[in-house]
């Protein structure tokens, strides 16, 4: 659907298709895990608008079903969609189901089932437009459509038009009604589920291009796959297929001549109702509050994600960076060297590649880290080269004199550092590693590209659901600052207490030298 | 005058220390007694505060030989630094204790903290023990009652004489001092003065890198003066002051003329 696979797509791939990754690991047996995206992903996942914590969606239904025929539990792993494919290899689950479409180069990496469900792009215009009804009459016009879609190349080969690209589906509607777009593009679900229950929007148009969409699956697996076409077949032919297209109001003419079935509609747009019932612009206040309180459960586990990969993280790049700058500090020329070319490298290199590296490269040489371990351990050795080189500038921030007068006295070099240099060291470094860790808290957000579902990518979700970017928007930026704060204030506090060395000790003397002594000049 | 090596607490022979920019220290012999005060003048960059800092061996001496008390370096010309080396600078340095010129308390401890630090640390000695250590040389440089203060509200006499007691609480068995009392105001050089002069009559050896020529002739057993890395002449304080015998030395002390010193040239 959506969008074309992006770069790091092609960059995972690269690393991966390159040589042939075991999935020997078998998947539990029993259990049909699954890999799909449900940032953004009405209608075919995404959380129910009634209750967070469940997913939904059409694409669901079929896994249920596909599940149930072949006696197995479902399991739903988060990844985002550029991965979907690479997350195959890594055997991260055994099947990828999220509008994954039918295209030559996703055919060299997996294998595809039949298809499930053929759709087409869905041209829409204002209500009161007169001019735009079919994608012809878009030449000279402005169109918004969703970024690196099938829709953006449909229009540019189309030539002359002003193309606007979104990354938000509701975000193009919007425009539309307010007048900055003459028309917009997307697949029909997603037109459907945005703004078919707009009443100043309307369809127009004969349905344009063809897209299917298939159940991605590993090239080695054949015998599972054998397994889900024959589901497939099943559930089209027991009218089970249609029955969720039904409720989710997604039968159309091009399904209808797919299917080769004509009949009526057997059973209500349930679903659909539910949707556009919960999206009815006019949400009283009150409605509106109690939903984000509905938020509340999803986003504090997210949280709690969120804050277990940073500390681990941190703790990481904390101990890992005092080994490199003491290293580069004290250890013989070419160890040090080493640690030098460590920090360098990591701090050259972007921590997403990183991430990504760990997450589906390494394996390929037999390491394999759980989401947790390899967020944690990445965005840690990345952090850890930027500790190092604080530690270190916090080590030459202390006189030779404080390390000679502990020489002086006897000590060992590893005394000297530890009851003399260091202590005064970490006085200079505080501020500096609190940042670093206030920024790592935020980069840690980047876990979501390996399947992880931190705070950015449960805000992601919910907002996507309920075009409220606003609301939960609002409520995320404050669980961060939440998170941080107590760090921050932490620091303060070490901060004041090592400050008694200038103070003397008098808790009424300001350590800050700028407000204390020039105060009267 | 000139202590026989087997009846001295201190010897260096044949040292020579040289750094990227050039020689510093040549040929340097001196013997020194248990008990002895000995101050080290000379012109500024003449070496003597290398030759303070080899004995100690915060610098490594480039060859030569030095024993403290029986602790023994030598050094080979271009003889490569070895572990046992390393080892044996370390064991000279527990005994060997140092009073720098610009103090060099740590800022992060309190007075107390600061002399208690090295016989809790080095020697393991347990913290009671050391404490008790500590408040007895704290009293003895006269700063009972700075226990707890942190060296940046001490004075600099105060602050050097910290420094002094923290040298002690190691017990060494010589005290070396790099112009201990140069970065002080004129009116606390007399409390340091005073110290080093404490401690001389309880038997202590100590050395003293100083341009206090009053106090070098007075209390000095003896008075080394250095020039160019050499040591040129070494004698009674009475006599070197007012009789040297060599043309540097006299050329030296005419600095001091009409500074109220007594110099005979």
């Amino acid at each position: 659907m959506k969008r074309i696979f992006a770069l790091p797509l092609m960059l995972a791939a690269l690393l991966f298709f390159s040589c042939p990754a075991g999935a020997a690991d078998t998947m539990e047996e029993g259990i049909l895990s699954w890999g799909g995206d449900s940032e953004g992903g009405f209608p075919y996942m995404f959380p129910n608008p009634a209750n967070p914590d469940e997913l939904i969606g059409f694409e669901v239904d079929i896994v249920d079903e596909i599940a149930a025929y072949l006696g197995k539990k479902p399991a739903y792993i988060n990844n985002a969609w550029d991965n979907l494919i690479p997350g195959l290899s890594r055997s991260l689950y055994d099947i990828a189901i999220n509008g994954l479409e039918v295209t030559p180069e996703h055919e060299e990496a997996v294998n595809f089932s039949i298809p499930y469900y053929k759709t087409f792009l869905q041209l829409a215009a204002r209500r009161d437009s007169q001019d735009i009804n079919e994608l012809e009459d878009c030449r000279g016009k402005v169109v918004g459509t969703l970024k690196e879609s099938y829709a953006e190349m449909v229009l540019d080969e189309l030539g002359d038009v002003e193309i606007r690209t979104y990354i938000v589906e509701a975000n193009t509607y919007e425009d539309l009604q307010n007048g900055r777009l003459d028309a917009a593009l997307f697949d029909s679900p997603i037109a459907i589920y945005s703004a078919g229950f707009n009443p100043s929007i309307k369809f127009v148009g004969r349905p344009i291009g063809e897209i299917t969409y298939a159940i991605a699956l590993p090239k080695e697996n054949r015998e599972l796959l054998r397994e889900i076409n024959e589901a497939i077949v099943y559930l089209r032919d027991s009218g089970k297929l249609r029955e969720i297209y039904d409720r989710w109001n997604l039968w159309s003419p091009v399904m209808a001549a797919e299917f080769n079935d004509y009949s009526p509609r057997k059973v209500e747009m349930t679903r659909y109702d539910d949707w556009a019932e919960s999206h009815r612009p006019t949400l009283s206040l009150g409605d509106r509050l109690k939903r984000y309180v509905g938020f509340l459960p999803a986003f504090g586990r997210a949280a709690i994600i969120t804050m277990e990969v940073s500390i681990t993280a941190m703790f990481i790049a904390i101990s890992l960076g005092l080994a490199l700058a003491i290293t580069r500090v004290f250890a013989p020329s070419w160890l040090a060297g080493l640690a030098s070319c460590f920090v360098e490298f990591m701090r050259g290199t972007p921590v997403l590649i990183q991430l990504f590296f760990i997450f589906y490269g390494l394996p390929n040489i037999g390491i394999k880290l759980s989401p947790f371990w390899a967020g944690a351990v990445g965005l840690g050795l990345n952090y850890a080269a930027y500790e190092a080189e604080i530690y270190r500038s916090g080590l030459f921030a202390i006189p030779r004199t404080q390390w000679e007068a502990a020489l002086a006295l006897g000590m060992t070099r590893w005394q000297a550092m530890r009851e003399v240099t260091l202590p005064q060291a970490v006085r200079v470094v505080i501020p500096p590693i609190t940042n670093d860790f206030i920024s790592l808290l935020k980069d840690s957000s980047l876990v979501s590209i390996i399947t992880m579902v931190d705070l950015t990518k449960a805000y992601g979700q919910l907002a996507a659901a309920y075009y409220d970017y606003f609301g939960p928007g609002i409520m995320v930026a404050l669980i961060y600052l939440l998170i941080g704060l107590p760090f921050a204030k932490f620091s303060r506090y070490v901060e004041g207490r090592l400050a008694e060395q200038d103070t003397g000790g008098y808790k009424n003397r300001a350590n800050n030298v700028y407000r204390s002594s020039t105060r009267w000049v | 005058m000139v202590n026989l090596p087997e009846e001295s607490l201190i010897v260096v022979e044949n040292l020579y220390k040289s750094f990227e920019d050039g020689e510093v220290l040549r040929n340097i012999s001196i013997n020194i007694k248990e008990g002895d005060l000995v101050s080290l003048i000379g012109p500024s960059g003449c070496g003597k505060s290398t030759f303070l800092r080899c004995l100690n061996c915060l610098e490594l001496l480039d060859s030569g030989y030095i024993r403290v008390g029986r602790t023994e370096l030598r050094r080979g010309a271009k003889q490569r630094p070895d572990e046992k080396m390393i080892d044996t600078a370390h064991k000279i340095r527990r005994e060997v204790g140092m009073v720098f010129q610009s103090y060099n308390l740590f800022p992060h401890k309190t007075v107390l903290q600061n002399v208690m630090l090295a016989p809790v640390v080095v020697k393991k000695m347990r913290q009671d023990e050391a404490r008790e250590i500590a408040l007895t040389q704290l009293e003895k440089v006269g700063l009972e009652g700075f226990a707890n203060r942190y060296p940046s509200t001490l004075s600099g006499g105060q602050s050097q004489r910290a420094a002094i007691a923290r040298a002690l609480a190691m017990n060494p068995m010589v005290m070396l001092y790099d112009e201990p009392t140069s970065a002080l105001d004129p009116e606390l050089v007399g409390e340091v003065l005073q110290v080093m002069k404490a401690l001389d009559s309880e038997g202590m050896t100590q050395i003293i890198v100083t341009h206090e020529m009053q106090f070098a002739r007075d209390a000095s057993d003896y008075i080394v003066f250095i020039d160019r890395g050499e040591i040129v002449e070494f004698d009674d304080g009475d006599i070197l002051f007012t009789n040297p015998k060599n043309d540097r030395t006299r050329e030296f002390l005419r600095h001091f003329n009409g500074m109220g010193m007594a110099v005979n040239c």
